[in-house]
């Protein structure tokens, strides 16, 4: 009996325990040995299976992934020998030589981080001056945030919309009455005191509340036909899209008390908010044109033939398609704000980076610069990957649907 | 009804002023400054107008953009070729680096390079010696400086010359073939004119407590150009990421049955069709670029936000105007920048019959 046996070796397939290995026996299989002795693949790949040990694989996976050529060997010399120069010490740093204990100066002594710092400062950061015992009001808006907005995110809701209309209209009354109070027993909180990460939050989401219904507006003007409107929208968003966010800021700050009515002040905070708005609506109003352009014209003209008016085909047609689409870019536009609300600093609001800046400057505390904006980095690093990672996941539901 | 509202506005704003005993004009940009600029590319004393501090804070917000723009654009291009590398620890620590700089504020990097990084430098009697003759400490990065002499100016002038002649050399058709590559052979020829003309180096050497000699790189400006350079580098990674796997498999299959190498695939095929894709994506982050350089605001780098949206608007009083005027010089700072990457987009494009 002649039986060949034959080894396919799977250069490209995933790492897999199991290999297959063809066999062509001559009573099952198709009868004709092989006469030369130049291996020919003629069984099948459930032909049978041979266990290799894990050392072969993890082996494999190194050559196949790690030391392929020449040149891909000498790149993971040069990558580990980066990494070693990296991140041993900011382990060391960071964790081994750290401490955390104590509530002075005095308790760092050694060379590592001293987390100290950030933990006896961390209701500042986390709160600015919000008063210690009213904290609780702070939680638990942010609860009723997650709460409210949780089921807008969520991949199977029904009613998103009607969620959305929720979060956007009814949240934020019941987050204003709790964070300043003066009603229902509550004590009234000055906006002066509020700062920290909580601020940042805060103003990220009035900004999105007020942008995306503004930029939505903008975008259809810009793809109006009414020339003056068309006009005017552009120049809007050309305008922001086309200046720096700064001045934005400080036109906020220092500008618009001069076209205020005498006695008439508006709130530092109120200000900023609006110049955010005004600033991110431009940007949102591109990313939802994007989102416009995207739907097939057919989509409209099947929307005006059964009767629609133009307010009914871009509200239950074209805008729910077109957004749907433009989701990621606009989570994209959402991280990009949320980075952006730490410019306030520079106009005097104290958000997560201006409290850090300001605990640096405490003479009982100085020469911690490098806990303070790591820490800070880190806190909207998770914040900024969750927002990502939703967007990224989006998208790839976006591609599964479109097949 | 817009009108109605501006007129309204405008007249608020007259009354406001008038209250405070100030007139709505751009005539203060030809008075004495009296106050000093810490880092300029020319000349400037306190006896300067505001004008010339306009020009100067100008120069140095184009110095230091068009610095992270060549920075940031190299950078992206490598961790962004990383990111596609059939090396699994390149192409994760490319992803890491991408990740991490994308997801956090901008404002805090900058802020952490000078205050975290360059502030806790040592001193100048300690300074960290750099391959070349390089000195870092707390006062800045110091470089060596090549000193002209007098009447050899000439030479520097050639070699300007020599670089700004490459894009027409590269066209030049000699025996029926372009020169193309060729022409970068004027880069040595640049620089050894450049050689010719240097009367001698100036070393940055320690004395007593300061450094002399060489050109200081102020620590503002090296924290700024690496807060903008490295965040927009993670842009311009994932740029250049999607436009290469934009190409379609059967152009990379099509280079290797032709026989090309790895490296004529990348550069002869695949990258002149990413750039096409690239482009105006590259545009707006170049664009962002640019008005992130207000962001020097935080560290005290001396460009136009910084002098005149501070310094100048607190001394002169005058909030609307410095404003417009920052706002209307980035606004055609942006103008140029797009109409010329729009020009240049039109040139790569796939001309389709």
């Amino acid at each position: 009996m002649l039986a060949a046996r034959l080894v396919i070796p799977h250069r490209r397939a995933a790492a897999a325990d199991i290999e297959p290995v063809v066999t062509t026996d001559a009573s099952s299989g198709t009868g004709v040995a092989p006469k030369s002795s130049v291996p020919t693949f003629r069984g099948t790949f459930d032909g049978g299976v041979r266990r290799r040990g894990i050392l072969y694989h993890i082996f494999d996976w190194l050559r196949r992934n790690l030391f392929s050529s020449y040149t891909n060997a000498a790149l993971t010399v040069a990558m580990v020998g980066l990494l070693a120069l990296v991140v041993p010490p900011f382990i060391r740093w960071a964790f081994i030589d750290a401490t955390i204990s104590g509530v002075a100066k005095s308790a760092c002594v050694g060379d590592g981080a001293c987390w100290t710092f950030i933990k006896v400062r961390l209701p500042t950061f986390f709160y600015g001056r919000y008063p210690a015992d009213e904290i609780w009001r702070v939680n638990l808006a942010g609860l009723l945030m997650i709460a409210f907005g949780y089921p807008v995110v969520r991949e199977k809701t029904k009613n998103r919309g009607v969620w959305l209309l929720l979060l956007l209209a009814v949240f934020p009354i019941l987050a204003g009455v709790l964070l300043v109070g003066g009603i229902f027993g509550l004590t009234y909180v000055d906006t002066n005191s509020w700062g920290g990460l909580m601020l940042d939050v805060l103003i990220s989401f009035v900004t999105v509340a007020g942008a995306l219904p503004f930029g939505i507006v903008l975008a259809l003007g810009r793809r109006s036909q009414l020339p003056i409107v068309r006009l005017m929208s552009i120049g809007f968003i050309e305008l922001w899209r086309g200046v720096p966010l700064l001045t934005a800021l400080f036109m906020s700050a220092v500008m618009v008390p001069l076209f205020l009515p005498e006695g008439v002040n508006i709130d530092r905070l109120i200000r900023a908010m609006v110049a955010l708005v005004l600033f991110n609506s431009a940007y949102m109003a591109e990313t939802v044109r994007g989102g416009l352009q995207g739907v097939p014209v057919g989509q409209e003209e099947a929307a005006y033939s059964i009767g629609l008016s133009w307010r009914q085909v871009q509200v239950f047609v074209t805008l729910p398609q077109a957004l749907r689409y433009v989701t990621p870019g606009l989570v994209n536009n959402i991280v990009d704000l949320f980075k952006d609300t730490t410019l306030v600093t520079i106009v005097g609001l104290f958000d997560l980076l201006g409290a850090v800046s300001q605990a640096l400057k405490d003479p009982a505390w100085l020469g911690f610069a490098k806990e303070g904006f790591v820490f800070s980095a880190v806190v909207f690093f998770v914040c900024c990957f969750a927002m990502s990672s939703y967007g990224r996941r989006f998208e790839r539901r976006l591609s599964r649907h479109k097949g | 009804m817009t009108v109605a509202v501006a007129w309204v506005l405008v007249h608020i704003a007259t009354y406001n002023l008038a209250r405070r005993d100030l007139t709505f004009g751009f005539g203060f940009l030809f008075n004495r400054s009296n106050f000093d600029i810490p880092f300029r590319l020319v000349s400037w004393s306190e006896e300067d107008t505001y004008g010339r501090a306009l020009f100067v804070s100008a120069l140095n917000t184009l110095l230091v953009a068009s610095m992270g723009v060549v920075t940031a654009t190299l950078l992206g291009l490598l961790v962004g070729i990383m990111r596609l590398s059939v090396n699994w620890l390149a192409r994760n620590v490319a992803l890491a680096y991408v990740d991490f700089v994308r997801n956090t504020p901008q404002l805090i990097q900058i802020v952490f390079w000078y205050l975290a990084v360059l502030q806790s430098l040592p001193p100048p009697r300690q300074s960290i010696v750099l391959p070349a003759g390089m000195l870092l400490n707390i006062r800045g990065f110091y470089l060596p400086a090549a000193s002209m002499g007098e009447d050899s100016q000439i030479f520097s002038w050639l070699a300007l010359l020599a670089i700004l002649a490459i894009p027409f050399a590269w066209r030049i058709k000699i025996g029926g073939a372009h020169l193309r590559g060729k022409a970068l052979l004027l880069v040595p020829v640049a620089i050894a004119l450049f050689a010719f003309g240097v009367d001698h180096i100036s070393w940055p050497t320690l004395q007593g407590f300061n450094i002399v000699g060489g050109i200081q790189v102020p620590p503002e400006l090296v924290a700024l150009w690496a807060g903008l350079s490295i965040y927009s580098s993670a842009f311009i990674a994932e740029i250049v990421r999607g436009s290469i796997e934009a190409i379609p498999k059967g152009q990379s299959e099509a280079a290797l049955s032709l026989g090309l190498k790895p490296r004529q695939r990348l550069f002869l095929v695949i990258l002149p069709q990413a750039l096409r894709i690239m482009v105006p994506q590259m545009t707006s982050q170049y664009l962002n670029l640019i008005k992130s350089t207000t962001l020097g605001e935080a560290v005290a780098y001396p460009e136009i936000f910084q002098i005149f949206a501070g310094t100048v608007m607190q001394q002169a009083s005058k909030e609307i105007e410095t404003i417009i005027i920052v706002m209307v010089l980035f606004l055609s700072i942006n103008l140029i920048t797009s109409a010329f990457m729009n020009w240049y987009n039109r040139r790569v494009a796939l001309i389709e019959n």
